[in-house]
């Protein structure tokens, strides 16, 4: 099943154009990661995407306009849209009760099951719990939710690593099954590089990379070279190289594997790495022409 | 419960995703009015707190009462309870006006605030229609204001009697006088009128500061009150007439006129501390123009509301 299908997106703020053309296509069972410098248009990508802001092109979620029936398509999709949006009136026990209130498919067991592994109490306001504690019970609250769609945009920032690596384990272990689909933005792209089935750059509002990990995996090649081979090595045209510990890291896009292996250590890059070296180069393309760059 | 055999999507693993359970539109309205009242504390703290500061008060004033109570016999009936009843209206009109001034407050809060702390996008990740939201926001002025004031009111001043009667029995003057000009019931009647005429008149109002409210994404009490004030102002110098500024008076003050009759048909002013059954006009009030005027004004006002929730982003 198709769960977001998008062509043309499209979306201008005035003069400034923050998503241009963009083609998404995600199944389901899929975890997308869509990265990107601040200011691509990633947000505003998802927010097309929740029916919280208008767009030009065609998009469906779930077969659903998302602008126009966005309280019918919140029954199967779920969003955490910025750390801190939870408010800070309300309390555990209350936004439990509202949301049970509200929503067909929410478990409040479920939900109190996961807070009681936590340290938040039922009684607490919101404004006493920590940053990283609201995070949990805004994660709490959206995993008892069976929902086929769960868009996370930038769910961790500002948190330390040990709420960071809580939050995806238990999204993996205790939420994600193959029936269902995440939408994920991210700054800590090395800490969703194992979790992540596909993958998406933007850049500028447009797409500069869109690939399965597979692909990616396959497509990407990082060479810690031997000093001996770098001028051979260098005329394969690495799209980054780097020093670590004084050895020379050459990273290829689309480099045959046996002759890297004849180059020295053969591994796969990090997305961060890939990232640097597509957005680099996009960077310093003046034409702009995204998708060429990334070639 | 049987289900009809047909041909399930293949797609949908997850028995349970096939049908969502339907929640019902006055369960969502009930769930939002609930949220409205947790996060909005002060519409019942500030009534509640005047209502103890004002039995307080009364309370203090008991220890003049039997004293009262003597003069008053003095005076011919009509005056007698009219000086009984004073005390009593006047609480009425205390939790009135500050019902009218957490109304105007909350309404201009109400769809800015959750803007403002982003948490909108929070309620927005629920499956809560805007339209929903919005009349759940406008029937706190509308509805669950005034069945408030209404009870609290009611509770005071029977608190009040309560009082009075213990004092003066103790003091030996009896209760008696006080229970037989005391037209208690009439006067809870009538309460319950004119928090309906209020709610009614001051629809439109409310509705505007609700749009208002959703549009702008600051200085919220400016862009209340600048476009009647440019309006009127334009009106009186581009043609030296003041239709809208008596517009706005109406709209102000207007219901009195249209919800009670203030002379009996004898044409002897009544006195405002108690108006009788027999003066009240429901009938001309139902069918003033103003009021349905008005009302077409609110439901425009809301409708645009929804659309506000809907297109407006966090500031």
């Amino acid at each position: 099943m198709t769960v977001i299908a998008a062509r043309g997106l499209r979306k201008a703020f005035g003069a400034t154009i923050a998503v241009d053309g963009i083609n998404l296509h995600v199944e389901e069972g899929r975890i997308l990661g869509l990265i990107g410098p601040n200011g691509a248009g990633k947000s505003t990508a998802l927010n097309a995407i929740l029916g919280l802001t208008q767009y030009q092109g065609e998009l469906k979620v779930l077969g659903r306009d998302p602008w126009t029936e966005r309280d019918q398509l919140m029954k199967d999709v779920c969003f955490i849209a910025d750390v801190a949006v939870l408010p800070r009136w309300i309390k555990v026990s209350q936004a439990l009760d509202y949301v049970a209130g509200v929503h067909p498919r929410f478990d409040r067991a479920k939900a109190e099951g996961f807070l009681a592994k936590t340290t938040i109490k039922c009684k607490s306001k919101v404004r006493e719990l920590s940053k990283g504690m609201v995070t949990q019970l805004h994660l709490a609250l959206v995993m008892a939710i069976d929902a086929k769609l769960l868009v996370l945009d930038e769910p961790t920032l500002g948190l330390d690593i040990l709420y960071r690596k809580q939050f995806y384990d238990s999204l993996l272990n205790d939420y994600f099954d193959r029936s269902r689909t995440i939408v994920v933005t991210t700054h800590q792209v090395e800490e969703v590089q194992h979790v992540l089935t596909d993958l998406m750059f933007i850049n500028r509002g447009r797409t500069v990379l869109n690939c399965s990990m597979e692909e990616f995996e396959s497509r990407y090649l990082e060479v810690m070279v031997r000093p001996e081979h770098l001028a051979a090595a260098r005329a394969f045209k690495p799209i980054l190289e780097r020093q670590v510990f004084g050895r020379s890291m050459l990273l290829f896009d689309h480099l045959d594997r046996q002759q890297a292996a004849g180059l020295g250590e053969v591994r796969t890059p990090s997305i961060t790495d890939v990232f640097v070296a597509v957005m680099g180069n996009v960077m310093g393309n003046s034409s702009g022409d995204a998708q060429a760059a990334a070639r | 419960m049987s289900i009809p055999p047909r041909a399930v999507p293949e797609s949908s693993l997850d028995p349970g995703a096939v049908a969502p359970p339907a929640i019902s539109a006055t369960r969502l309205l009930y769930w939002s009015v609930r949220r409205e009242l947790w996060e909005n504390r002060s519409l019942y703290i500030a009534p509640l707190a005047a209502a103890t500061v004002y039995l307080v008060g009364f309370l203090i004033s008991l220890a003049g009462l039997p004293d009262k109570m003597r003069t008053v016999s003095a005076l011919d009936p009509a005056k007698r309870s009219i000086a009984l009843i004073m005390p009593y209206s006047h609480a009425a009109l205390l939790l009135i006006v500050i019902g009218f001034v957490v109304a105007i407050f909350y309404c201009m809060d109400a769809l800015h605030g959750e803007r403002r702390d982003r948490t909108v996008l929070f309620w927005k990740s629920l499956p809560v229609s805007d339209f929903t939201t919005v009349l759940s926001k406008a029937s706190i002025p509308l509805l669950v204001l005034p069945l408030l004031l209404f009870v609290v009111i009611v509770v005071l001043e029977l608190l009040m009697l309560l009082l009075s009667s213990v004092v003066l029995l103790v003091s030996g003057v009896g209760a008696a006088t006080l229970w037989a000009q005391l037209p208690l019931f009439q006067m809870e009647l009538v309460l319950l009128y004119i928090l309906i005429v209020l709610a009614l008149w001051y629809a439109p109002l409310y509705g505007w500061l609700l749009l208002v409210s959703g549009w702008a994404r600051r200085a919220i009490f400016l862009w209340v009150v600048l476009p009647p004030l440019v309006i009127g102002a334009f009106e009186r110098i581009a043609f030296r007439t003041s239709h809208f500024s008596s517009l706005m008076k109406d709209l102000l003050v207007g219901f009195a006129a249209n919800a009670f009759a203030f002379r009996t048909p004898d044409g002897a002013l009544i006195d405002p501390h108690f108006i009788p059954l027999a003066q009240l006009t429901p009938g001309k009030f139902m069918s003033s123009p103003g009021l349905w005027i008005g009302l077409m004004f609110a439901v425009i006002f809301l409708t645009a509301a929804v659309r506000m929730r809907r297109y407006r982003e966090p500031i």
